[in-house]
C-alpha cells in the first residue's frame, strides 16, 4: 500500500497504480478541505462575503 | 513480478502413473493425515469437502466385459503459467491480498491462509478445482484420537480461507534444514518427498526435481506415456500422467469433434 | 406531523401512509440483518456456495448492482463536464441511485468474503496485478466520492438548511461538484470495466476468457459500454417509478428523453461489439481450448436460451430507445428500460454462474446451485435498503428540483 510495506516494489505498475490512487485521494481531500476552509472563513467574516449575498 | 520472469532453480514436479494407480486412496488420506486437513461429521457432500490430493474414477463408458475403469489421483497442478503466457499460475495474479505466490527457488505454489481474505476468485480462476475453501471452522472429532495425529508443522487453517496442496512444503523446509545442518546447500532425490508419493502402495506417484536430469521424474516425462490435464490450455502444469491407455488420454484434454472422436464420459468423485 | 421537514411547496403523503410503506422494507431488511448475523457467526456454510460456486447470487447482485448504479457518475460526467443543463433536474436522482447502489453492493461484500474482518488485506497487501483489487480500491474511493455528491443534497433539507454551517458548506460543496464529478467518472471508468476484466483474464477458464488490448481483456470495455448504457434506464425507472407511486410529475421530459436516447444508441453500439467479441472469441479462445460453442450449454439448465435472451433484450431495448415515437410513449420506454436493465443483469449472471458451473476437466461433472434463505435474505435487503433511502431521500430532500414547476396544484 505504501512504499514502506513490504510487497511494494519500485516498478511502473505499482507507480501508475499508487499514483493513480493518490492523486484520487488528494484531489478528494483537497476539494473538501477547500469547502470546508471556506465555510469556515465565510462564517467569521474573513473572506468571501460575496458569495453570502447569494443565500 | 520482476522476479518471476526469471528460470526457476528447482521445479519440483510429479509423475503419477495411471497404469500403476488401483484407486486405493492410501495418496488422499495421507495428505490429509501429514497437512493437518480439516473433516466434516458428514464428509457426503462433495461439493464443500476438503481433500487436497482428489481421487476421480473416469471409464471408457463401454459395456461389459469391454469396460476399463481408471483413478487419477489430482494434486495442486503447480503450474508455471496462467494459459496467456505470463509466468505464473492463474490463481496467483488474481490474488487480492497476494495470499498465493510461486516460489522462484522450487516452483511451488504457496498459500499463506492468515493472509488469505477469502474472497475465492483463486478458485474461480483455477480450471482444476484444486483449491478448497473452508465453509466451516476447522473440525477433528474429539476424543476419537484425531487431534493426536496433527502435525505441528503444519498450520491448520481457520473458517473462510482457501487451502491447497503445497507439494509437503514443509518437508522441503524440513529436509533444507537437515542438509544445512549437514553444511550443504543441494538436496538428494529421497530427502524431499511428498506424503502421498510416500504412502502410494503402487509406487505410482513419483516426486522430484523436473530441472534435475538425474531425479527420476525428469527421465519419465519423457516417456511417450506422458501427458499432463489440460495441455491445451497452456498452464503448463508440473504434475505429469503416465498411461497407456488411449482413452485416458483423450479424457486429460478437450478435443474438437473433428480432432478425435470423443469418449463417452463417465465419472464418480472419490 | 414531520411536514416541517418537506420541501418548501410541496405535498407529501402523511406519517401514518409513509410508515406503512416502509413496513414491509423494514422486514426485508430484518431478514437481511438476520442472515449476515448468521453468515458471520457460523461461517459461509450457511450459503449454498461450494467449491465450484465460488461466486453466487451476492456476487450476481453486486455486479448487477454496480451496473444499474452507472447511472450516477454517467449522468454526472454529462451534467457537471459535458455540461447538459436539462439533466440538473436528474441528476440528484442520480446520485441517490449511485449512492445505493454502491453501499449496498460494498455491504453485501463484506459478508461474501470469508474473513471480513481481513477486508482491509485488499489495500494494506494489495496485489496490483489483480482486476479484483483494482475494482475495490475503485469502488471504495467512489463510494467516498458519491458520499461527498450526495451530501450537499441532504444539507439541503428545509430544516438542516436553516443552520448557516451546513448551508454555506452544501453550497461551497455544490460549487466545486464538477471536480467530484470528474474523479468519479474517472473512477467508475475503471471499475466498471475491471469488473468485467476480472473474468477476461481467467485464461485459464474458456467461458470466461478473452483476448484483449495490452493488461485490458475486452470484456473490460465491454462492460463500461454496458454499464453506461444501462444505468441511466436504471435512473429513469426508479424516477418513473416514484412518479407512479407518489402520482407527480418529478422529471420534464427532455432530462428524461435525452438519457433514454443515449442509452439507446450506446447500447445499439454494445450490441455490434458484443456480438463480434463473441464470434472472435468462438474462433480464438474456445477453438483452443478444443471446444465449440454449442459445449457451453449442453447437458446444464444454462441452455442456449441464456444469451439469446442477454442479446434479445438488448436488442429489443435498443430499438424501443432509438425510435422516437415509441421513446416518447411512456409505456414503451418503461419497457425498454427494464428490458435494458434485465439484459444487463442477464449478462453479468452469465459470466459469474455460468463460468462457474461448467467444469473444464472433461471427467468433473456439472453441480447445481440454488441459494438459500440467508443468501436471498441479505441480497433482498440490498434493494429493500435502497427502496427505504430513497424514499425517505424523496420525503424529506429536494430530490427533484423541479417538481413544484410540474406539480402546481400541490
Amino acid at each position: 500500500m505504501t512504499p514502506f510495506s513490504f510487497e511494494w516494489q519500485w516498478d511502473i505498475g505499482h507507480i501508475i497504480f499508487f499514483g493513480f490512487l493518490y492523486l484520487v485521494l488528494t484531489i478528494v481531500g483537497l476539494g473538501l478541505s477547500w469547502a470546508g476552509l471556506k465555510t469556515v472563513f465565510q462564517l467569521l467574516g474573513l473572506m468571501w462575503e460575496r458569495d453570502l449575498e447569494e443565500h | 513480478m520482476k522476479e518471476e520472469h526469471k528460470k526457476p532453480l528447482h521445479r519440483y514436479g510429479m509423475v503419477i502413473d495411471l497404469d500403476k494407480c488401483t484407486g486405493c486412496g492410501a495418496c488422499v488420506v495421507a495428505c490429509a493425515a501429514e497437512n493437518n486437513v480439516s473433516v466434516r461429521p458428514d464428509e457426503s457432500d462433495k461439493n464443500r469437502f476438503i481433500s487436497w490430493m482428489q481421487l476421480y474414477m473416469i471409464t471408457n463408458g463401454k459395456e461389459y466385459p469391454y469396460t476399463e475403469v481408471c483413478y487419477i489421483p489430482r494434486p495442486c497442478m503447480h503450474c508455471e503459467e496462467d494459459g496467456h503466457g505470463n509466468p505464473h499460475p492463474p490463481c496467483v495474479s488474481v490474488c487480492v491480498a497476494t495470499a498465493t505466490r510461486m516460489d522462484i527457488n522450487t516452483g511451488i505454489v504457496s498459500q499463506i491462509p492468515t493472509r488469505c481474505i477469502g474472497c475465492r476468485y483463486c478458485q474461480a480462476a483455477c480450471p482444476y478445482h484444486a483449491r478448497y475453501f473452508n465453509w466451516w471452522d476447522a473440525y477433528f472429532p474429539k476424543g476419537k484420537g484425531l487431534e493426536r495425529y496433527l502435525s505441528p508443522e503444519v498450520s491448520v487453517r481457520m473458517r473462510g480461507v482457501v487451502e491447497k496442496c503445497t507439494f509437503c512444503h514443509h518437508r522441503y523446509m524440513r529436509a533444507k534444514r537437515k542438509a544445512e545442518a549437514e553444511g550443504r546447500r543441494e538436496l538428494r532425490e529421497d530427502e524431499y518427498i511428498t506424503a502421498c508419493a510416500e504412502a502410494c502402495p503402487a509406487g505410482a506417484i513419483t516426486f522430484g526435481d523436473l530441472n534435475n536430469p538425474k531425479h527420476k521424474v525428469s527421465q519419465l516425462i519423457k516417456s511417450p506415456r506422458a501427458f499432463r490435464l489440460l495441455e491445451r490450455l497452456n498452464t503448463k502444469p508440473k504434475v505429469y500422467y503416465l498411461s497407456s491407455k488411449e482413452w485416458v488420454r483423450r479424457m486429460a484434454d478437450n478435443y474438437l469433434p473433428e480432432e478425435l472422436k470423443p469418449v463417452k464420459p463417465l465419472s464418480v468423485r472419490g | 406531523m414531520d411536514s416541517a421537514l418537506f420541501p418548501e411547496g410541496v405535498s407529501r403523503c402523511s406519517a401514518k401512509k409513509f410508515f406503512l410503506w416502509t413496513l414491509p422494507w423494514i422486514l426485508i431488511l430484518i431478514w437481511g440483518a438476520v442472515s449476515a448475523a448468521l453468515c458471520l457467526w457460523k461461517a459461509l456454510n450457511q450459503t449454498n456456495m461450494s467449491n465450484i460456486f465460488a461466486f453466487a447470487l451476492w456476487i450476481v447482485f453486486d455486479l448487477g448492482l454496480i451496473a444499474l448504479g452507472a447511472g450516477a457518475f454517467f449522468t454526472g460526467f454529462l451534467t457537471y463536464i459535458i455540461g447538459k443543463e436539462e439533466l440538473k433536474d436528474i441528476i440528484n436522482a442520480a446520485v441517490i441511485i449511485g449512492f445505493i447502489c454502491y453501499s449496498g453492493a460494498m455491504a453485501i461484500l463484506g459478508i461474501d468474503i470469508g474473513q471480513p474482518l481481513r477486508g482491509w488485506f485488499i489495500f494494506w497487501h494489495a496485489n496490483i496485478h489483480s482486476m479484483l483489487v483494482e475494482v475495490s480500491f475503485c469502488i471504495t474511493c467512489y463510494l467516498m466520492v458519491l458520499s461527498i455528491e450526495f451530501l450537499p443534497i441532504i444539507l439541503e433539507n428545509r430544516k438542516l438548511e436553516e443552520i448557516k454551517p451546513f448551508r454555506l458548506f452544501g453550497k461551497n460543496l455544490h460549487s466545486i461538484m464538477a471536480i467530484f464529478a470528474a474523479t468519479g467518472t474517472f473512477l467508475s471508468f475503471f471499475h466498471q470495466g475491471s469488473l468485467g476484466g476480472m473474468f477476461g483474464v481467467m485464461y485459464a477458464r474458456p467461458f470466461a476468457a478473452r483476448g484483449g488490448f495490452y493488461i485490458w481483456p475486452w470484456t473490460f470495455f465491454l462492460f463500461i459500454l454496458s454499464a453506461i448504457a444501462a444505468g441511466p434506464c436504471f435512473t429513469i425507472l426508479v424516477v418513473k417509478i416514484t412518479e407512479k407511486l407518489t402520482t407527480k410529475k418529478l422529471v420534464p421530459d427532455k432530462a428524461v428523453q435525452f438519457l433514454a436516447r443515449l442509452s439507446g444508441i450506446l447500447l445499439s453500439i454494445y450490441i455490434v461489439l458484443k456480438i463480434a467479441d463473441t464470434i472472435s472469441w468462438i474462433h480464438n479462445e474456445v477453438h483452443k481450448a478444443g471446444l465449440t460453442f454449442m459445449d457451453f450449454y449442453r447437458g446444464n439448465p444454462y441452455g442456449i436460451w441464456l444469451p439469446i435472451a442477454e442479446i434479445g433484450c438488448a436488442i429489443v431495448a435498443a430499438v424501443i430507445l432509438v425510435i422516437p415515437s415509441l421513446r416518447k410513449d411512456p409505456k414503451w420506454l418503461i419497457i425498454a428500460s427494464i428490458l435494458n436493465c434485465t439484459g444487463v443483469i442477464l449478462n453479468r449472471f452469465s459470466f459469474i454462474v455460468v463460468t462457474l458451473a461448467i467444469p473444464v476437466l472433461p471427467f468433473e461433472r456439472f453441480w447445481s446451485y440454488f441459494p438459500t434463505w440467508q443468501e436471498w435474505g441479505l441480497a433482498l435487503a440490498s434493494i429493500a435498503y435502497g427502496v427505504l433511502l430513497f424514499s425517505v431521500a424523496y420525503r424529506y430532500l429536494p430530490v427533484f428540483p423541479k417538481e413544484k414547476e410540474l406539480n402546481p396544484t400541490s
